[in-house]
C-alpha cells in the first residue's frame, strides 16, 4: 500500500513540529515542499488523458497517429463533423442520454428518500428486516442479472410496447429498479442525523404528513439528495451494458453505446471526431461536479462515514 | 409518531395485510377522507396507476401472459389499500420503490436463478410445439408432383397475404400467421381471384417491388403442420411446399420421410434425438437441473478458461481495491495539512478523474494505449512499440492502471472525510504517551480510518468484481486466448465472460451465462458476509 511509504509528519497536523535547528529552506520542504511536488505528479497522472483528448478534439487531422503532438493546431473540423454525421445522430445520443440520465436520477431520488424516510422516522414490524433485506437484494446488482432484464423486456415488449425491448422508458424503469439499496443507507444515515423533534414541532404546528416529507425534510437533507441524485445520473451517464442491451434503434441509443460503436468500427482515422464527442459528453458530468462539490464532499463523509 | 407504532405494515411482504378501506367503523370511508388538496393529487395520481394497471391487465390477458396479470392485479390492490387507508404510514412511502425493486431486482434475481436451471439460448429458446413448427419449415420443399394454384397477392395494411383458387374453384384466403382457408368474401374472375373484401390486391409491378416479402411468405396450407404450406416463385402460381420432416404427435416422433431416420422427443435434453444420438438443429427449452452448474466445473472445455478467469477476477478487485485506496489515502494525508497552500484547488482538481465518465474514460485509454499510433507509446515513451493491450500481462497492467486513474479520486474524498471525522484530542493523547508519528499512523490513524472506510471498501470490492465498462471497453476482455476451447480472452473477468456467453457469439446460452452470474452472485456475498461481520458494520448501520 502506497500510504506505508509515508515520512511520519504526514498525520499529525495538529502536533507541533518538533523545535530543530535546520536551515528554513529545508524545514520548509520536509513540512510542505514535498507535498507539492507529488501532488502536482499526480496530478499530472490525472491530466494527461484529459489533455490529450481535448488536444486531439481541436486536431484537424483527426487521426490517431496525427494526435499526438498535444495542441499542434487548432480548429473545430471535429466538432464540425461530429455534429453533421447522418450515420452517427451525436446530438440524439446526446439529448437520450440527459433525459434519461435526468429522469433517472430525480426518480431515483424521490423512491430513495421516501423509503429512506420510512425507515429513518417510522418503527414498524419487519423495519429491521427491510432494512437487511435491501442489503441482501443490493449484493445482487442489477448487472449480474442483465440475462434475465433482457428476456424479462423481451415479454413485456408484446404486452406493453412502451416498457419493453427497445424503449427508453423501459430502460429508464429498469434503473428505477435501483432506486433503493445502497441510496436508502446513504440517505438513512443522513435522515438519522436530522432530529425528530423538527417535524414532531412541525406535526403539533398542524402541518400534515406529506408537508412536514417534502416541505421540512427534504429541504434538510439536501446535501445527500445531491449526491445521490449525482451518483445516479452520473452511473446511467455511464452505463454501457443494460443500455446496450435494451436500446437497439440507433436514434434511440446513448453515448455509450453510441460511442463505443463509433470507436470499434472505424478506430484510428476518426480519432478526433471521436475525441471531440467524448470531450462534449464530458462537460456536462465535470460541471456538474464542480458546482455540486460542497455537497458531494459532506454528503459522502455524513452519510457513510460513521464519525 | 405513536399512530403508526400500533397497526405496523409489512414492509418486507409485496403484499401488505389486505382490509377493504370500508371496513372500521364510523361513517363512510368517503366521508371520512380530508377534502384536501393533498388528497385530490393523491387521487388524480393513484387514478393514473389504477387506468395504467387495468390496460396492462387487459393486454396481458390477452396474451395469456398469466403472470403478469396476477402481479399487476395483486400490486393494483396493494396501491390502492395503501394509498386510502389512514394507517400504513411506513407503506405510503415504501411501495412506490418497492413495486420497482420487486420487479425489475428481485424478480429478475429470481428469474436468473430460474434461467441457470434450463438450457434456455439459442436452439433452445421455446416450447416444444415451436421447435415442431421450426424443423418442418425448415426442411419444407417443393414437391415436383405438387398441385399449382392460381395465385393473387394481397396486402391489409403492412401484412401480405395469399388469395388463391382452390382445385374445386373455390376463393381461398391466408396469410403467415392464419392457414388458409375458404371464405365468400372474395370475387373470382377467369379462374383467379381478383378482389378481396377488406384487401387489396397487388398488381405485377407492385409486386416486383415487395418482390423479397412476396417470394419469403408462407402461408401454412392447414392447421396441421404436416400439411405444408404455399409459396410462390412468381407472384401468380402457388406451389404446395411439405417439409421431409414428418410429426407424429401420438408418438411424440419426427421422421425424415426421404433418409427414414426416426427423431424421438427428448424431454432430459429438449431436443429430437435419434437412435444413434444425433440432435435435430432446433429444440425447446427444458429445466436440466444443476447441468450448468456442472458443466462449469467439470467439462473439460469450460472448467479451465472459468478457472482463470475467476482468478483474475479476484485479483482484478482486490488489486483495485488496494492501489486506490493507497493512492487515494496517500494523497488525502498529503493535504491534509492546514498549511499547505492551495489545498482547496489541489482538492478540486484530483477528482475531475472521478468526475470523468468512466465509458469515455475506457475509450480515451484505448486510444492512448494503441502499440503503433497511441500517445503512451508515440509520445511519451518517444516511439517505443510495446503491446499494451496485446499482450495478455500487458493488458492486465493496462487494465489495473485505467482502473487506478478512475478509482483513487474516490477514495481520496472518502479519505479526506474520515481523517477529518478523527478527534484531534488522541494525537494529543498519544503524544503524551510517547508515539512517534509513524506508531501514531499505525496505530491511531488506520484503525479509526478503516473502522468508518471498511465497509466502503467492500463496496468497492463489490463494485470492481464486477466492474464491465472498464475490462469491457477497454480491451473487450481480450486479447483473445486462442488455444482455448471457449471465447475467453486474458482480461475478461466473470462478468465480461457472462456477456460473451449470453450476447457475444453465433452460440447464446442464456442458461449458462445465468449459471456463472449466480455462482458471481455467491462469490461476492459470501465475501461481502463474511467481511461484515468481522467489522460488524451491519450493526453499526442499524
Amino acid at each position: 500500500m502506497a500510504a506505508t511509504t509515508l515520512p511520519p509528519t504526514s498525520t499529525d497536523a495538529t502536533v507541533p513540529v518538533q523545535r530543530d535547528t535546520t536551515p528554513k529552506g529545508l524545514r520548509w520542504w520536509r513540512e510542505l515542499g514535498w507535498r507539492h511536488v507529488v501532488t502536482v505528479a499526480v496530478l499530472a497522472f490525472a491530466f494527461v488523458p484529459i489533455l490529450y483528448v481535448v488536444s486531439s478534439s481541436l486536431n484537424p487531422t483527426g487521426s490517431l497517429t496525427g494526435s499526438n503532438r498535444l495542441f499542434s493546431s487548432i480548429s473545430f473540423d471535429n466538432y464540425v463533423e461530429l455534429l453533421t454525421d447522418p450515420v452517427h445522430p451525436y446530438a440524439r445520443w446526446f439529448v437520450n442520454t440527459i433525459v434519461i440520465a435526468t429522469t433517472t436520477s430525480v426518480g431515483t431520488v424521490l423512491l430513495g428518500a421516501a423509503a429512506a424516510y420510512a425507515f429513518s422516522r417510522f418503527r414498524f414490524a419487519g423495519r429491521r428486516g427491510g432494512l437487511l433485506s435491501l442489503l441482501l437484494v443490493q449484493m445482487f446488482p442489477q448487472v449480474l442479472a442483465y440475462v434475465a432484464i433482457f428476456l424479462l423486456l423481451v415479454t413485456l415488449r408484446d404486452v406493453f410496447p412502451a416498457i419493453g425491448l427497445g424503449s427508453q422508458l423501459g430502460l429508464i424503469l429498469v434503473y428505477l429498479g435501483g432506486a433503493l439499496g445502497v441510496n436508502t443507507y446513504l440517505m438513512y444515515g443522513f435522515f438519522n442525523t436530522v432530529p425528530k423533534e423538527l417535524d414532531e414541532a412541525a406535526k403539533i404546528d398542524g402541518a400534515s404528513h406529506a408537508q412536514i416529507f417534502f416541505g421540512i425534510i427534504l429541504r434538510l437533507v439536501a446535501p445527500i439528495l445531491a449526491v445521490v441524485g449525482l451518483l445516479s445520473f452520473v452511473g446511467v451517464f455511464s452505463d454501457f451494458l443494460i443500455a446496450s442491451i435494451v436500446l437497439v434503434d440507433p436514434d434511440a441509443q446513448t453515448l455509450p453505446v453510441g460511442l463505443y460503436q463509433y470507436v470499434s468500427q472505424r478506430f484510428s482515422e476518426y480519432w478526433g471526431v471521436f475525441a471531440a464527442g467524448a470531450v462534449l459528453a464530458a462537460i456536462p458530468v465535470v460541471l456538474l461536479f464542480q458546482f455540486l462539490q460542497r455537497y458531494i464532499v459532506s454528503g459522502l463523509t455524513t452519510g457513510a462515514v460513521k464519525g | 409518531m405513536t399512530d403508526t407504532s400500533t397497526r405496523p405494515a409489512r414492509t418486507d411482504s409485496p403484499a401488505p395485510p389486505p382490509g377493504p378501506p370500508g371496513r372500521a367503523t364510523g361513517g363512510s370511508w368517503w366521508s371520512r377522507q380530508e377534502m384536501t388538496r393533498g388528497f385530490w393529487v393523491k387521487l388524480v395520481l393513484v387514478a393514473l396507476v389504477d387506468a395504467l394497471g387495468v390496460y396492462g391487465v387487459l393486454a396481458a390477458a390477452a396474451l395469456a401472459q398469466w403472470g403478469i396479470v396476477a402481479f399487476l392485479a395483486v400490486a393494483l390492490v396493494v396501491v390502492n389499500v395503501v394509498y386510502f387507508s389512514k394507517r400504513m404510514m411506513p407503506a405510503k412511502y415504501l411501495v412506490p420503490g418497492l413495486l420497482f425493486l420487486l420487479v425489475y431486482q428481485v424478480f429478475v434475481v429470481l428469474y436468473t436463478g430460474w434461467t441457470a436451471f434450463t438450457n434456455y439460448g439459442d436452439g433452445h429458446n421455446s416450447t416444444q410445439a415451436d421447435a415442431v413448427e421450426a424443423i418442418l419449415v425448415q426442411n419444407e420443399t417443393r414437391l415436383p408432383d405438387s398441385p399449382s394454384y392460381p395465385l393473387t397477392v394481397i396486402l391489409s395494411g403492412d401484412e401480405l397475404g395469399f388469395a388463391v383458387v382452390d382445385t374445386e374453384g373455390e376463393a381461398q384466403v391466408g396469410t403467415a400467421d392464419e392457414p388458409l382457408h375458404r371464405t365468400d368474401d372474395a370475387t373470382v374472375e377467369g379462374g383467379r381471384v381478383t378482389a378481396v373484401e377488406g384487401w387489396e390486391t397487388l398488381q405485377f409491378a407492385q409486386v416486383l417491388e415487395r418482390q423479397d416479402e412476396v417470394f419469403a411468405l408462407r402461408v401454412p396450407f392447414s392447421d396441421d403442420p404436416n400439411d405444408g404450406s404455399v409459396r410462390t416463385p412468381d407472384g401468380s402460381t402457388g406451389y404446395v411446399y411439405v417439409s421431409t420432416m414428418e410429426w407424429d404427435e401420438a408418438a411424440g416422433t419426427i421422421t425424415n420421410t426421404a433418409t427414414g431416420d426416426v427423431y424421438t422427443a427428448d424431454q432430459e435434453v429438449g431436443s429430437f434425438v435419434s437412435e444413434d444420438g444425433t440432435e435435430l438443429g432446433t429444440g425447446w427449452k427444458v429445466f436440466v437441473g444443476l447441468d450448468n452448474f456442472t458443466r462449469v466445473f467439470s467439462d473439460s472445455t469450460l472448467a479451465g478458461p472459468f478457472v482463470g478467469v475467476l482468478l483474475w477476477t479476484f485479483a482484478f478487485a482486490i488489486l483495485s481495491v488496494a492501489t486506490t485506496f493507497g493512492l487515494g489515502l496517500f494523497m488525502a494525508i498529503v493535504l491534509n495539512h492546514p498549511k499547505v497552500r492551495g489545498r482547496k484547488v489541489y482538492r478540486s482538481l484530483l477528482i475531475v478523474p472521478y468526475a470523468f465518465p468512466a465509458f469515455l474514460t475506457a475509450l480515451v485509454w484505448q486510444g492512448m494505449l494503441n502499440r503503433d499510433f497511441g500517445f503512451v507509446n508515440a509520445t511519451l515513451l518517444g516511439g517505443a512499440s510495446i503491446p499494451w493491450l496485446t499482450d495478455p500481462w500487458l493488458a492486465k497492467i493496462a487494465v489495473l492502471v485505467v482502473n487506478l486513474w478512475l478509482g483513487f479520486p474516490y477514495m481520496f474524498l472518502i479519505c479526506t472525510g474520515a481523517l477529518q471525522s478523527i478527534p484531534q484530542e488522541i494525537y494529543e493523547a498519544g503524544k503524551i504517551d510517547g508515539a512517534k508519528p509513524w506508531r501514531m499512523f499505525r496505530s491511531l490513524t488506520m484503525p479509526l480510518l478503516l473502522v468508518s472506510t471498511a465497509p466502503l471498501l467492500i463496496s468497492s470490492f463489490a463494485f470492481n468484481f464486477n466492474n464491465f465498462n472498464v475490462v469491457y471497453l477497454l480491451t473487450e476482455g481480450g486479447p483473445d486466448d486462442l488455444s482455448a476451447p471457449v471465447d475467453v480472452g486474458a482480461t475478461d473477468i466473470l462478468i465480461t465472460f457472462v456477456y460473451r456467453l449470453a450476447f457475444g457469439g453465433v452460440n447464446r446460452q442464456y442458461g449458462l451465462a445465468c449459471a456463472v452470474s449466480i455462482l458471481i452472485f455467491l462469490i461476492v456475498a459470501s465475501i461481502s458476509a463474511a467481511t461484515f461481520r468481522k467489522t460488524r458494520a451491519l450493526e453499526d448501520l442499524i
